[in-house]
């Protein structure tokens, strides 16, 4: 299992994170450069990557807890690239163990090549689909929507906001879903608490916007509120919540 | 198939789907490369009976969910923000709120061109500093393995998806509580009351859309929001 820090193997990883470091530059610049053109000014601009860099930075960090578990199972190489393109956590772990479950094997059993050359190839070929739909129909499709949108623009922001809605409200009932832990089944009462108090959270920095006009807040709000919130789970978790 | 569009008089959106075509072929091919490569350089290649059980179940679900998945986010996300998010996935937990907190703080309408750039300026962003975090990760995973599995942090971690949605829930239910009211309790029933529902998340997403899309419907053609 040498491979799996082999040189070559990080250089091919590498490879793909310099293309996709490539391809966000480029269309953050042109996105910039039109943003211009589009009267945004340059404080709105360096806002808003900013604030998307800092809000992005816990959702990250999380995902580095997932990097320790996948790589246990396909090397550190292999799973920092997985969990950087297509696809997240959620998809890449139950789908490795899925695999060694079809060798027979469990997360913490010794592997050998042959299984984590499977792994790679099923989590490959198995999420691809949007790598094909969009590059051939995503450009009839938003025709389509930009045809709707310019047909009634009310309903176009109505639209946009149920599409928003409809997102949030699967992951706020996720929320509720009872979980199982070292074989118990119980409904946690820290992710409920932690749901509220982010809820909170945005409440009293909007009033605090408002209130004190720190328009710098608006941009911030969202993320602050989750960091806060995240570090409110580990305040409750102490508290015996769970 | 493909509109590969070389006239002179391109709008910005033509010219970032031509350009966004070619980039994500360009990730489909790198991507479908890796296990090739791998293959090539250790002479271990997966026999069909090893490939096959693992790959179907997978595909069985994951095709359907990653294909409804495309037409769920990529209204949300806009033409430029697609063809990268979809590269580089995290769409719920990054990407989609990332481009909704950027579009809201500067109160763009979504869906507009104004909307579209600066969605694709918050996701480029935001994947900028989530690939140097992963690399980063990657590279010092040694030293860094003990501190992101102290349990003292756990709790921190495994709530990221309430810490998050909690405000960005609260921004939008409170906006539009008539359209929110009827897929909220439907999710909240489906949650608590079915068995193993704590992994469907991924498939109810687009559930909750086709709800809340139908809700709006109604409630807008009987003018009861506008």
């Amino acid at each position: 299992m040498a491979f799996l820090n082999a040189w070559w193997l990080y250089a091919v990883v590498g490879i793909i994170f310099v293309y996709i470091l490539l391809q966000s530059s480029i269309f953050l610049m042109k996105a910039i450069k039109r943003a211009k053109e589009l009267k945004f000014t340059n404080d709105q601009i360096r806002k808003t990557i900013t604030s998307s860099m800092v809000f992005s930075i816990a959702p990250s960090v999380a995902i580095l807890i997932g990097l320790v578990t996948l790589s246990k199972i396909i090397g550190p190489a292999l799973a920092a690239m997985r969990l950087g393109t297509l696809g997240a956590v959620t998809y890449e772990l139950p789908t490795s163990l899925l695999v060694l479950e079809s060798f027979g094997l469990n997360s913490g059993d010794l592997l050998n090549a042959n299984v984590v050359v499977t792994i790679i190839w099923v989590l490959t070929f198995g999420c691809i689909p949007p790598l094909l739909i969009i590059p051939f129909f995503y450009k009839k499709m938003s025709k389509k929507m930009k045809a709707v949108k310019e047909k009634d623009s009310n309903w176009n922001a109505i639209l946009m906001d149920a599409l928003f809605i409809g997102m949030i409200s699967a992951f706020v009932g996720f929320v509720l879903a009872p979980r199982t832990v070292s074989g118990e089944t119980f409904i946690s009462l820290l992710a409920i608490l932690v749901l509220l108090s982010s809820m909170a959270l945005i409440v009293i920095f909007g009033l605090l916007l408002k209130k004190f006009k720190w328009e710098w807040l608006r941009n911030y709000a969202l993320p602050l509120s989750m960091v806060i919130a995240m570090a409110l789970a580990i305040v409750y978790a102490g508290l015996g919540v769970r | 198939m493909l509109d590969w569009g070389l006239d002179n008089m391109r709008t910005y959106q033509d010219q970032i789907h031509i350009e966004g075509r070619y980039w994500m072929l360009g990730a489909l091919a790198l991507f479908i490369s890796v296990p090739f490569i791998l293959s090539l350089a250790t002479g271990v290649w997966p026999t069909f009976q090893e490939f096959l059980p693992g790959f179907i179940a997978t595909i069985t679900v994951f095709w359907p969910v990653t294909t409804i998945e495309v037409f769920t986010f990529t209204p949300m996300l806009g033409v430029g923000s697609s063809y990268m998010a979809f590269v580089t996935g995290n769409l719920t937990s990054l990407k989609v709120p990332a481009a909704l907190n950027a579009q809201d703080a500067l109160g763009v309408e979504k869906g507009s061109e104004e909307g579209d750039v600066i969605s694709t300026i918050a996701v480029a962003s935001s994947n900028i500093i989530t690939t140097l975090i992963i690399l980063t990760g990657a590279i010092l995973i040694i030293p860094l393995t003990p501190i992101l599995e102290l349990e003292a942090v756990k709790p921190a971690f495994d709530n990221v998806i309430p810490a998050l949605f909690g405000a960005l829930g609260f921004v939008y239910i409170s906006k539009r509580w008539k359209i929110a009211l009827v897929p909220l309790i439907f999710m909240a029933l489906f949650f608590l009351f079915v068995p193993g529902s704590s992994g469907l998340v991924g498939i109810m997403v687009p559930v909750g859309v086709v709800i809340s899309l139908t809700i709006a419907r109604i409630l807008y053609k009987k003018e009861m929001i506008r």
